[in-house]
């Protein structure tokens, strides 16, 4: 195992902050009270609330300790299925810290936030380049947030012709915040399984489409990594009965200067910019969901709209159509700042460059590991490739299992157990920026496991060993929900 | 591409190994027509130094200079991030890792979250706290869809007039495709949410109420909850600035079932307004119906304790259609931050902070008013209030823009129309005596 990245090494036990409270501390630096104090009246206040009182010291040890027990795309290979957990410049950083962007405030108005608004113009005309789009939002906080908005602005569209729908088409292969996007706007989803190939059958999505159905869901390339190369007769289908075809970008990451979805039939698509343009995953976010639309989505979409007069910006609000607000104020700017200057970093040719060896990478992946994992769909893929554990079943091993166990080889495991169509799902997506050396290391990783399945199942059903905690019990922890110390 | 690290042998080492012969017979499943023609048309590569200087060019358009003097605040403030909070937070094993799906290599982000989830239940005096949410407005239209969903009876909500203007919209957009309406509760002119219009209104599903108000007033949350027991609906508090609770009675002890929340004055910088932090909490009794992740304790196999995602059963991935939110993502890495500052601040700073964040919001208005502003409401608040400015302001608050970098102040009246020449002044504690005594002098 020495060749692996994984290896133990000191880490530090770390009580809580409140364990660590000492009454008289204080890690903030005052400022001088240079005017009068004025006390509340007495009904309206109380004592202080109970928070930890450390020093500085404290605060800065507490938080690298915690620091250390987490694994990020800066300390290994992250191949995490449908989240590209790729390279995230620190250039990308110094640029959205400088004080004209993190200190200006969203109302200070127009004339004065020049900079703000023409760094969002551009990138939206950038963005709608990439994706063969008319128009884009960048309002949406989050991937699952543009969808909202995406389905929001079919959900008027609809309303606006006078006569709402009930229903929306999704695949099993599609991401789990689709239905949930749908449900918001009381769509009923209806749900149809992908073909043999594991691709969208035209003749499956026509048996269902009727004019009482708003449209369908589509995630292209799918989250099985395959592109659903039917997509236009499909779109074709569902626009014959005046419906509209929705687009999860997610998955941008395989087709930058491929495909331009605007020019295929669909109609609304959302980014990830923390997945295809670069931005940091935050543990969690924050992250940012722009929305693409062509021409009769536009004037469906969220206000404030920026336009560009001369060489000026402004921001717009009357728009009778629009679905309306759905951010406090104009979205995740600082991420917008990030995927920004990552486009400017990569150039045209180095976005279509960075997709082409994210798919190259999956390829090899898929080819490498084949026969070592079972692969229920053997076709060409895209930025990912989703195996299985039906051989290990033999040995009563399962994905989990083999998941916990390359925690111990030093990466962090795939996505599993989804996408939901393959039972026991190890979800792979390396992404452009691993090397064929860190590739080959995961590989090598993954067959050693395999080996150790046949020869030492035991091992592999009580990994991981050297992480700071072993496997946790779930489900006591809903049983019994403890969510505050 | 420095972020592209395959070599020419790599390239076709690894093309041998898929079976293809150079990178476009990947794309070989695609066919030709769904392939584009058209190149992407952005600007030339620029290398780190003339991204540097392009970025710096782009920013300096924005008037946020180093001398730059904030009193505006309505819905995002000007406050002192300590150094030590970018410092950590840039620890690339915070920033670089992703949902904690795995929580063997994820007990920093755990803890971290767990620990942001204790201190917002305590600061707001809740039962649980959620792992956050994108931002004040998304958070509080959650809010309502609970309290609508709840009460299936009717499909009205009544807001105050006084909650953020752009909070009531996103619940508009939130709520209306769905078939809910929002019911406006009026003010009075007192700068208050007036109660007694509510009492009036029937068949509604919860009340809303920000304290302190988009004027700035501190509501008298318990009289609301008291309303809202008579009608037997849910009632959920709005705030714009969480620094108010290290010195105001906090919406948990008041009687609030939901309390939706901006934390971006928590170490959050104000970047044109995001990312944020949305804030959500309840009653134990809601624990159920929030929206979006929860962290809980838990042991391991060897009985040791850490921390996992749980309760993801009400979550989109698992309920998928049924699920009561499609949110996914939050805005983890500005809790993380918010938890640090508390962590930083500690129970003496934020009550220190807090109160001189009203004691400079107090000077501030006093002087201005001894300058020739008209006082507007006579009601306690905490760090904004509303004045209405003498003639010939806006060309004084215009050119002290362009030639102080100095904001005096947000104009009213784009939200409330009725409110022509009136302002929204905010103070906090990154204002001096002297910043003041200087607004006073150029405006007099």
């Amino acid at each position: 195992m020495n060749r692996h990245p994984g290896t133990s090494g000191l880490i530090f036990n770390e009580p809580n902050l409140w364990e660590k409270s000492r009454r008289g501390r204080c890690a903030i630096s005052l400022p001088k009270a240079d005017v009068d104090r004025v006390e509340l009246d007495q009904n309206l206040t109380e004592e202080a609330p109970e928070l930890p009182q450390l020093s500085e010291l404290d605060v800065v040890r507490h938080y690298t300790r915690l620091s250390q027990w987490n694994f990020g795309v800066d300390s290994g290979m992250y191949p995490l299925g449908s989240c590209t957990m790729k390279y995230n410049p620190k250039t990308n950083e110094v640029q959205a810290a400088r004080q004209g962007f993190a200190a200006a405030h969203p109302l200070a108005g127009d004339e004065y936030s020049q900079g703000a608004l023409k760094l969002m113009y551009n990138l939206e005309q950038y963005l709608g380049s990439i994706t063969g789009f008319d128009a884009v939002t960048l309002q949406p906080a989050a991937g699952a947030h543009g969808e909202l908005a995406g389905m929001l602005m079919i959900h008027a569209f609809h309303a606006k012709k006078g006569k709402q729908r009930s229903k929306i088409i999704i695949p099993d292969t599609a991401h789990g915040t689709n239905p949930a996007s749908a449900s918001l706007c009381g769509y009923e989803s209806i749900n149809i399984k992908s073909g043999k190939n594991g691709i969208l059958e035209p003749e499956d999505v026509a048996a269902v489409m009727d004019e009482d159905t708003a449209g369908i869901m589509v995630t292209n390339p799918n989250t099985l990594g395959l592109f659903e190369s039917n997509i236009k007769e499909i779109a074709d289908i569902v626009h014959s009965k005046g419906g509209l075809v929705y687009g999860d970008g997610a998955n941008m990451n395989a087709i930058m200067g491929i495909v331009k979805p605007g020019e295929i039939g669909i109609d609304v698509l959302h980014l990830n910019l923390h997945k295809t343009f670069s931005t940091p995953h935050g543990g969690g976010g924050p992250g940012s969901g722009p929305v693409a639309v062509g021409k009769i989505l536009e004037p469906f979409l969220p206000v404030p709209r920026i336009v560009k007069e001369l060489d000026s910006y402004r921001f717009v609000v009357n728009r009778p159509d629009t679905i309306g607000r759905i951010h406090t104020f104009y979205g995740h700017f600082s991420i917008m700042v990030r995927a920004y200057s990552y486009i400017l970093s990569m150039g045209a040719k180095g976005l279509t460059d960075a997709s082409k060896l994210a798919v190259l990478n999956a390829n090899y992946i898929k080819e490498s590991l084949k026969g070592t994992l079972n692969l229920p769909y053997d076709m060409p893929c895209m930025h990912e490739c989703v195996f299985n554990d039906a051989i290990q079943k033999e040995n009563h091993i399962t994905t989990m299992d083999m998941a916990k166990r390359l925690l111990d080889y030093g990466f962090h495991p795939p996505t599993v157990y989804f996408p939901l169509v393959i039972e026991g799902s190890f979800m792979v997506e390396p992404t452009e920026t691993e090397s064929k050396e860190d590739i080959d290391q995961f590989i090598d990783a993954v067959k050693a496991i395999a080996k150790e399945a046949k020869q030492d199942p035991e091992t592999l059903k009580n990994a991981p060993f050297l992480t700071k905690v072993t496997r946790l019990d779930e489900v006591a922890a809903a049983r019994k929900p403890c969510l505050r110390g | 591409m420095r972020y592209l690290p395959h070599t020419k042998e790599d390239i076709e080492s690894m093309l041998k190994v898929t079976g293809h012969s150079n990178l476009d017979d990947l794309f070989n499943c695609i066919s030709d027509d769904l392939k584009t023609d058209k190149s992407i048309d952005i600007p030339e590569i620029l290398s780190e130094w003339e991204l540097n200087a392009h970025m710096e060019e782009i920013a300096s358009l924005n008037i946020a200079c180093k001398d730059y003097k904030c009193f505006m605040g309505a819905g995002s403030y000007d406050h002192y991030i300590p150094a030590i909070i970018p410092y950590l937070i840039s620890r690339s094993e915070f920033m670089t890792a992703y949902t904690p799906y795995q929580p063997e290599v994820s007990q920093g982000t755990l803890q971290g979250i767990y620990e942001f989830q204790t201190m917002i239940t305590e600061l707001l005096g809740m039962d649980v706290a959620t792992a956050s949410h994108y931002d004040c407005g998304t958070a509080l239209s959650e809010a309502a869809l609970i309290a609508l969903r709840k009460h299936k009876k009717s499909s009205q909500i009544a807001v105050s007039s006084l909650v953020h203007p752009n909070h009531r919209q996103i619940m508009q957009t939130y709520l209306k495709p769905a078939g809910y309406e929002i019911v406006e509760i009026p003010y009075t002119k007192d700068g208050l949410t007036d109660i007694d219009a509510l009492k009036g209104m029937d068949n509604i599903a919860g009340i809303c109420v920000q304290s302190p108000n988009f004027f700035g007033n501190i509501e008298d949350l318990k009289a609301f909850k008291t309303v809202s027991d008579d009608k037997k609906i849910l009632f959920i508090t709005s705030f714009t600035e969480a620094l108010a609770y290290g010195l105001l009675k906090n919406p948990g002890s008041l009687g609030a079932d939901i309390v939706a929340g901006e934390g971006q004055s928590l170490g959050i910088a104000k970047s044109f307004g995001g990312p944020g932090l949305g804030l959500l909490a309840g009653t134990k009794k809601q624990m159920r119906n929030l929206p979006g992740r929860l962290i809980g304790k838990t042991l391991d196999t060897n009985g040791d304790e850490g921390y996992v995602l749980t309760l993801a059963t009400r979550e989109q991935h698992i309920r998928r259609e049924k699920a009561s939110s499609n949110i996914c993502s939050n805005n983890g890495l500005n809790a993380m931050t918010a938890a640090m500052y508390l962590a930083t601040a500690g129970k003496i700073g934020i009550r220190e902070i807090a109160q001189q964040n009203h004691d400079k919001a107090v000077c501030l208005k006093t002087t201005l008013e001894k300058a020739g502003f008209e006082s507007v409401f006579d009601k306690p608040f905490f760090n904004e209030f509303v004045l209405k400015a003498p003639a010939g302001f806006e060309q004084k608050r215009a050119a002290l823009i362009n030639e102080k970098c100095i904001f005096a102040g947000v104009k009213l009246e784009p939200f409330y129309p009725e409110f022509k020449q009136h302002y929204l002044f905010c103070a906090t504690e990154t204002i001096s005596k002297a910043d003041i005594d200087q607004l006073a002098k150029e405006v007099q």
